[in-house]
């Protein structure tokens, strides 16, 4: 149960707000440690593990393209493009988005999105455009809400469809673990299986995103028909 | 192969070097140079992360640690456009403004789908581990490429222009890393075993909805301490549900699967620990409250998380109202 004082470390730092990399390095000093490991060990795996999971930054290689073309105007022309759509609110854009990475990401084109490819560049300023096209200049924190809500489009898209491709890691890392355990599973009938609760995901969030069309009509123009409720459900994602 | 992953990290670590050097002729930042350190030290564990022994590569982890921890970043001066500026400039460039962004996805899939079995003279053209994160990386590469050529701007620029991102994303670029390390130690210090000994204590056994609430509840819980539902699927799955669900209450092990590690999605939306998905997003999104991201996610990963508990019981294991 010793092993727990470093999940312990992990929770009261991300609580006192103290910054994550120090809580992060203690909670595995103090993890190591506990277990035993010679400090120089210790130190070796950190090493190890910083370098394996290199591949987690590899969006660095792609931010001199989104900056560059950030100050040629790439926002700008997202948010323009989408003002001349009639149709087009904070809503449907994202419900549409979340549509196309879950389907891309359950058909294995997982590459297709991300928040440093897709987010940044195109689909905030396109959720953000539609807004302001409806109800002119935003407050900031109604920018960083629709963002938030952009950002949060990407993850559950990917985390929900993914797992309906048979050739995805997930499904290989449990057809391996059944497999050891000699329980008879296959990729098809765990991808499947997956189907009731990404349909779920799909409803469950756009139902989210056309209830923040109804939050930001009520927050832009007055409070207008807003419940109590409502506003202070509104408040506090802000 | 032609085109290898740590080629992919030279270059990403060529993109860090300069925004390093960038960062020291900085004089209007006023932490120049221990966030220019910063970048720098960062830069030398993508170069020479392969040769550099692991144990001194864990001491410039440690350093690079407390740079950023104790607040040694700051922000300097990016010679940025005014927005007037950039609203005339879209108005140039218009919809081609978005050609080399789509490029990257492009060439992502391209590289994945199509070229992924490609050989030049009997050498395999990407490197067949790691096509998606190469095929991202040339992506990358090639975008820039496009880039330059429709702005007719230099490098340097692209990547300074990099730089005024990527001192906004600060400390959070390395989170998700360090994460990963976290994740390791606690695996080696038996964090996972002890969870799922407290779960099993706990739930009374011959319940059958008792255990499928454990077990999927077990599974976002500690994915969310692990911060990867990857980790959390063997040992709670192992823990909880081998024993209790399929061998004692005959759960169907494909259904189980499935929601099983759905269950542990929900506890990734929710965690800081999936910096990666959650902190850096923010980050990159210039949002001041670092965990805005993970507050919008929480009420859909609840109600999913809902979902999973009532799927699990009903089409795993059979359940009846």
């Amino acid at each position: 149960m010793w092993s727990l004082i470093g999940v312990l470390v992990v929770v009261v730092g991300f609580v006192l707000r103290i910054n994550p990399l120090l809580v992060v390095t203690v909670a595995g000093l103090v993890t190591g440690l506990i277990a035993r490991l010679p400090l120089d060990k210790i130190l070796t795996q950190f090493g190890t593990s910083f370098v394996v999971n290199r591949y987690m930054s590899l969006f660095i290689l792609i931010l001199p393209v989104i900056g560059l073309m950030e100050r040629y105007g790439l926002k700008e022309q997202a948010e323009n493009l989408v003002s001349k759509v009639k149709v087009a609110t904070t809503g449907r854009i994202l419900i549409l988005y979340l549509f196309l990475r879950e389907l891309t990401s359950a058909l294995g084109l997982t590459s297709l999105g991300g928040h440093a490819q897709m987010v940044r560049p195109l689909i905030a300023p396109m959720a953000e455009g539609a807004a302001e096209a409806k109800y002119g200049d935003l407050p900031e924190s109604t920018r960083y809400k629709i963002r938030a809500f952009a950002a949060s489009a990407d993850n559950v898209g990917l985390f929900f469809g993914e797992d309906i491709f048979i050739a995805i890691g997930a499904i290989l890392l449990m057809k391996g673990f059944f497999d050891q355990q000699h329980i008879a599973v296959t990729p098809l009938g765990m991808a499947v299986w997956g189907i009731p609760t990404a349909l779920t995901a799909l409803v469950v969030h756009s139902i989210r995103f056309y209830r923040l069309d109804g939050s930001l009509r009520r927050e832009l123009t007055g409070g207008t028909g807003a419940t109590t409720g409502d506003q202070a459900r509104t408040a506090t994602k802000n | 192969m032609l085109l290898s992953l740590n080629l992919i990290y030279v270059l990403t670590g060529l993109v860090l070097g300069v925004i390093s050097v960038l960062t020291f002729m900085d004089g209007r930042n006023k932490k120049r140079w221990s966030t220019g350190l910063f970048w720098g030290l960062y830069a030398i564990t993508f170069l020479f992360g392969q040769s550099i022994p692991p144990d001194i590569m864990g001491v410039v982890v440690i350093l690079i640690v407390i740079l950023a921890g104790f607040g040694g970043l700051g922000l300097g001066d990016y010679g940025e456009r005014k927005k007037e500026e950039r609203v005339r400039q879209a108005a140039l460039l218009k919809n081609k403004l978005f050609i080399p962004v789509l490029l990257i996805p492009l060439i992502t899939v391209l590289g994945t789908v199509v070229f992924n079995k490609t050989t030049l003279g009997g050498i395999p053209l990407l490197d067949p581990k790691n096509q998606t994160l190469v095929s991202l990386g040339l992506g990358g590469v090639i975008a820039l490429i496009v880039a330059m050529i429709l702005t007719r701007d230099t490098p340097q620029r692209a990547v300074n222009e990099s730089r005024r991102l990527m001192d906004a994303i600060g400390w959070a670029a390395i989170l998700p890393q360090m994460l990963a390390t976290l994740g390791a130690l606690f695996a080696a210090g038996g964090v996972g075993l002890a969870i799922s000994k407290i779960v099993t204590d706990i739930v009374p056994a011959q319940n059958t909805l008792a255990v499928v609430v454990a077990y999927c509840v077990g599974m976002a819980l500690f994915t969310m301490i692990m911060g990867n539902a990857f980790a959390a699927f063997p040992v709670m799955t192992l823990g909880v549900a081998v024993p209790l669900l399929i061998h004692m209450h005959g759960a169907n092990a494909n259904t189980l699967a499935a929601i099983g590690m759905f269950s542990g999605y929900t506890g990734t939306l929710m965690t800081p620990m999936a910096a990666n998905f959650n902190i850096v997003p923010a980050a990159l999104l210039d949002l001041p409250d670092k965990y805005q991201v993970i507050k919008a996610q929480i009420p859909t990963a609840l109600i999913l998380l809902a979902a999973n508990i009532c799927f699990m019981y009903f089409l795993a294991l059979g359940g009846r109202w």
